[in-house]
């Protein structure tokens, strides 16, 4: 052949080489080389690897979402301790007693003069009611349905610790008078008068109108009191206007609760057991009659934390569940991938694959699609829990480590679930695998 | 040095199936063919002559016999063994191309390399190497391109590349031109006398008998037995 020469300059003659290692194979295919090939398989089929992920992402998103949940409400809890104010005692009607509606009912109610009780007791430096109604509000030019109205004393913004932004609290006068004025949680200002000065200002709730004579700080929602949405008027009015008369001649000036601000530093056992002792006895009971429940914010704080705990172990088993319906997912599609891939893993192996080769590739190809997913799951993730601390009334917290825990679960899942289909494919037989069509 | 054997083979044996239905596709087999050769298989359909190759190719174990490939037994290589002897010793040239799709005819060539574990060459190294078998087949200026962006005759001409690639003692081409139609599958059979002509040894299973007798030897196989092993007249 006179043309060899000229068209095969590549190919050179075969060297005649020794051949003595034939039992021995030993070392493995670059790392790099593994990685490509696994890219390869990754993008060759978009549509499937994005399906293939599918679960990881959602998974990793749950992951992260749910603990920025968790810890935003912790961190919510955290906020209540400071937003209670220190060294309060809650004073409540025992559940099913005292409350409108429960005619018949002979037992002691909490009422507005219970206060001056309280305050007679050593240690006790303030006290302020709460008798909460909802109410239609309007405005100049806005109605709002369904707005809490809170009756209230003098003290209620330092026992609470609500600032007054604008303008001022009532005084002690205007409690006395049942003045008709009124204090706006500052999302309501917001809502009844937008952008201009509500101070001086008249709103008309229920049929009385009402001089607006502050607007408080922002607080935002504590417990289950979304402070910026109150209403605040004098206790008095709400007795004169807000109550029914029957109910009022019936049950007498009756209060939800008692907030009582202690010393710092008094012992707040002591102080509870004088509280019910003069109670008890001003209304003629014993104190074991008395239907009240006392509680410390420490009781509320913990009653929260146990709810939060319950909660958080419950996302972690929502999230925990999602991983491992992402693993199912990874492997489903991977089987069916080898598969379909037959005949490429016979081309593979006919130029010298070896099953641990075609092994890894598929390993590698199933922990690269969870690494992606999980970090679209990361973005999702992150980006969800801020989108969903925005648009619902929830708290989230992103947790930078629950990002590694989902990202590292989902590398593990990868590994676990792949491990089955890299198997299958690393046991296909050579001849079997390239006459697969 | 046209005389050192390439396959020889003794009473190679296949049998498939377990228990009482036995089928002997290979009914004791003795070949021996030297190196540089260029041999074709021929055979009636069913005759044992896939089976032949996969087992000369090291695709498959014999159930009895020996094999000996340059010299070396080969007939009791483990599944690993016998991939690195594919890998090292053996291209293959098949029928339907077995090229991978959606992936560049350079790396498809490059794939042998890559599995190469000895005297492993560097990334840039190996993207040479297959070039340089990309240009011995022609097809240099179609490196980029995909399977599917070839015709058949160019995707032959990859597959060939592919089996160079590697530098094998044995080129194993089962009915190379079987999917092209004659003008394309006489180009093919340029390229393999040019091979031939390098000094390759090459074992191509042919239905064509004017395809057999382009080579120096014919090899029929009948019923799992050899019938007939004779050189081709001068061609
Ligand atoms: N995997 C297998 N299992 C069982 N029998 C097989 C298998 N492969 C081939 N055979 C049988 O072995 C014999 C030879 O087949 P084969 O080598 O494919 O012949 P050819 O390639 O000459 O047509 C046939 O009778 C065939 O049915
Ligand atoms: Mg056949």
């Amino acid at each position: 052949m006179a043309t060899a020469q000229e068209t095969m300059p590549g190919v050179p003659a075969r060297a005649n080489e020794k051949n003595d290692e034939l039992t021995a194979v030993s070392g493995i295919i670059s790392p790099v080389e593994i990685l490509r090939i696994a890219w390869e398989g990754v993008v060759r089929n978009k549509v499937r690897s994005l399906l293939t992920m599918l679960g990881v992402i959602i998974g990793v998103a749950a992951v992260i979402i749910m603990i920025a949940i968790s810890a935003g409400t912790e961190a919510t809890i955290a906020d209540q301790i400071e937003g209670l104010g220190t060294n309060l005692i809650f004073i409540q009607a025992s559940f099913g007693r005292g409350g409108p509606g429960g005619g018949g009912d002979t037992g002691p109610s909490l009422v507005f003069d219970d206060t001056a009780v309280v305050e007679s007791v050593a240690g006790v430096t303030g006290t302020a009611v709460d008798q909460t109604s909802v109410q239609n509000v309007k405005a100049d030019g806005a109605t709002l349905t369904d707005v809490s109205l809170m009756g209230t004393t003098t003290d209620f913004p330092s026992v609470r610790d609500v600032a007054v932004a604008d303008g001022r609290f009532f005084n002690q006068t205007e409690v006395d008078r049942s003045a008709k004025v009124a204090v706006l949680g500052a999302g309501l200002a917001a809502d009844l008068f937008g952008e201009s000065n509500p101070i001086g200002q008249s709103i008309t709730v229920g049929t009385t109108k009402l001089g607006v004579i502050g607007v408080a700080a922002e607080k935002g929602v504590v417990g289950n009191t979304d402070f910026d949405a109150m209403l605040y008027v004098p206790i008095t009015l709400v007795f004169d206007k807000f109550t029914p008369t029957m109910f009022r001649q019936f049950a007498g000036d009756r209060v939800r609760l008692i907030y009582v601000q202690i010393e710092e530093g008094a012992d707040m056992d002591a102080v509870i057991q004088q509280i019910q002792l003069k109670l008890a006895v001003s209304k003629g009971v014993t104190v074991d009659e008395l239907p009240f429940t006392m509680q410390t914010q420490q009781d509320i704080i913990d009653t929260q934390g146990a709810t939060t705990a319950a909660f958080r172990s419950l996302l972690a088993w929502v999230a925990g569940v999602s991983l491992i319906v992402g693993g199912i997912g990874i492997m489903n599609i991977m089987l069916v991938s080898v598969t379909e891939r037959t005949r490429e893993i016979g081309i593979r192996q006919s130029v010298g694959a070896t099953p641990t080769d075609i092994r890894l590739q598929f390993l590698t190809e199933a922990v690269m699609l969870s690494l992606v997913g999980g970090l679209i799951g990361v973005a999702t993730g992150v980006g969800g829990s801020i989108l969903f601390g925005l648009t619902s009334d929830m708290r989230t917290v992103i947790v930078p480590s629950s990002i590694l825990l989902a990202f590292g679960s989902a590398a593990l899942v990868g590994i676990l679930f792949g491990f089955f289909p890299a198997n299958k494919a690393a046991q296909l037989d050579p001849i079997e695998a390239l006459r697969h069509e | 040095m046209n005389n050192q054997p390439i396959i020889q083979t003794e009473n190679l044996r296949k049998v498939y199936g377990m228990g009482d239905i036995q089928v002997a596709a290979l009914g004791g087999v003795d070949i021996r063919i030297d190196e540089g050769e260029f041999v074709a298989v021929m055979g009636p359909s069913g005759s044992g002559k896939s089976t032949l190759m996969n087992i000369l190719g090291c695709l498959d174990r014999p159930t009895d016999g020996r094999y000996l490939l340059a010299g070396d037994d080969v007939s009791g290589l483990n599944k690993v063994q016998l991939a690195s002897i594919r890998n090292r010793r053996i291209g293959f040239i098949f029928q339907s191309f077995n090229l991978l799709s959606r992936t560049s005819a350079l790396r498809n060539v490059m794939l042998p390399l890559v599995y190469k574990r000895e005297g492993q060459l560097s990334p840039k190294a190996r993207e040479e190497k297959a070039m340089a078998a990309l240009e011995a087949v022609g097809l240099a200026d179609r490196a980029n391109h995909e399977p599917n962006e070839m015709s058949g005759g160019q995707r032959q001409r990859v597959a060939i590349a592919r089996a160079l690639v590697n530098d094998p003692v044995l080129v194993m081409a089962d009915e190379p031109t079987g999917n092209l139609d004659t003008k394309t599958g006489d180009e093919i059979m340029t390229l393999l006398h040019e091979l031939h002509g390098r000094g390759r040894t090459i074992l191509m299973v042919t239905h064509e008998q004017y395809i057999a007798d382009q080579t120096e030897r014919t090899i029929v196989l009948v019923d799992g037995r050899l019938h007939t092993d004779a050189a081709n007249g001068d061609k």
